[in-house]
């Protein structure tokens, strides 16, 4: 591990994001009205951003080889099935987790 | 008042920050960086999955410029996050660097989901929130990487504490609306990029596809609905 590399790779995180969090305030922020596709971007945008996200965490998931995605299709389903269930942010977290270790350590291991 | 409020409503965030950020201390214990760093990353980055993301890029001895462009394709949600929150956000001087530079998903869920009680200063109570969520989260590091430090067990599978919280909230905007389309959309592009330009390479190309078709959708949403 080098450090002095590693405190520049935090460094890198820590200000690109604080760039993008603040950047639609430096550039919207002047009191002008925001233009109407940026406003309709930003009601439709989460719920996109969000099933990318979704998909980009199952990225190295592999289909066409042993165990073909079964840790993730149930450990996934799992999850969905809890959370409408429940409705337990943290429940539906832990148990997927739980269920997913289960499943890539003991049976599919 | 405003405090007991704040603190009342940031408990489902509480849990959920601790287990995450104790999943997150023990993966970092794993790569061989200790409390120190935990403790630094969560107070400086605050990004629950970016830190994910930075525990590999830190082992793995990423790039200045991978580094760079991972946070910006992680993390480029905030930008959308941002410009709808610009109107909410607008009258909350003293408290608004510390907002913008703190906020999350989870904060974005709280401070959208309705007005504040009569009797709760408002501007106070959004930076309260931020404040308390972020300490959960460095609360949870920092134990997660001491109990990795103390315990040694299998963690194989813990990332997939990243893909369930994800999974919560896709399901959580689900169920809150009628219309699917974008869910849908975004599912359908990333998938579609994922197989076109592989694992490596398909996040960009995927923000650039769903932007473009939400617009475009957008535009003959309006026309369509002109005509009638």
């Amino acid at each position: 591990m080098n450090e002095m590399h590693s405190v520049i790779l935090i460094a890198v995180m820590a200000i690109v994001t604080l760039l993008l969090r603040a950047l639609p305030f430096i550039v919207f922020g002047g009191g002008r009205p925001t233009p109407a596709c940026i406003t309709y971007l930003s009601s439709v945008l989460p719920y996109a951003i969000m099933g990318m996200l979704v998909v980009y965490c199952l990225k190295d998931v592999r289909i066409t080889t042993a165990p073909h995605g079964l840790p993730e299709l149930i450990a996934g389903g799992t999850v969905v099935g809890l959370h409408i269930w429940k409705k337990n942010t943290l429940l539906s977290i832990v148990t997927g987790t739980v269920v997913y270790m289960l499943l890539v350590q003991l049976i599919f291991a | 008042m405003t405090i007991k409020y704040a603190f009342k409503q940031s408990l489902p965030i509480m849990a959920g920050y601790i287990v995450l950020g104790i999943g997150f201390g023990i993966l970092l214990k794993s790569k061989g960086y200790g409390v120190i760093w935990a403790f630094f990353m969560s107070l400086f980055i605050f990004a629950g999955s970016m830190q994910y993301v930075g525990v590999n890029l830190l082992a793995g001895g990423a790039s200045i410029i991978t580094t760079a462009l991972m946070t910006i394709m992680v993390n480029a949600r905030h930008l959308f996050y941002g410009v709808s929150m610009l109107e909410r956000y607008k009258d909350t001087k003293p408290y608004k660097p510390y907002l913008i530079f703190g906020f999350t998903d989870e904060t974005y869920s709280l401070v959208c989901s309705g007005d504040v009680p009569a009797g709760v200063d408002r501007n106070k109570y959004f930076f309260l929130l931020t404040m308390f969520n972020q300490c959960y989260w460095i609360i949870g590091g920092v134990a997660g990487n001491l109990i990795g430090s103390l315990i040694t067990f299998n963690t194989a599978g813990i990332e997939f504490s990243m893909t369930s919280l994800f999974l919560v909230v896709f399901t959580e905007q689900w169920m809150s609306t009628k219309d699917h389309t974008s869910a849908i959309i975004g599912v359908v592009t990333s998938a579609a990029c994922l197989l076109i330009f592989g694992s490596d390479n398909f996040l960009i190309p995927a923000m650039i596809g769903i932007t473009i078709i939400l617009i475009v959708l957008g535009e003959w949403r309006k026309r369509k609905g002109r005509k009638k």
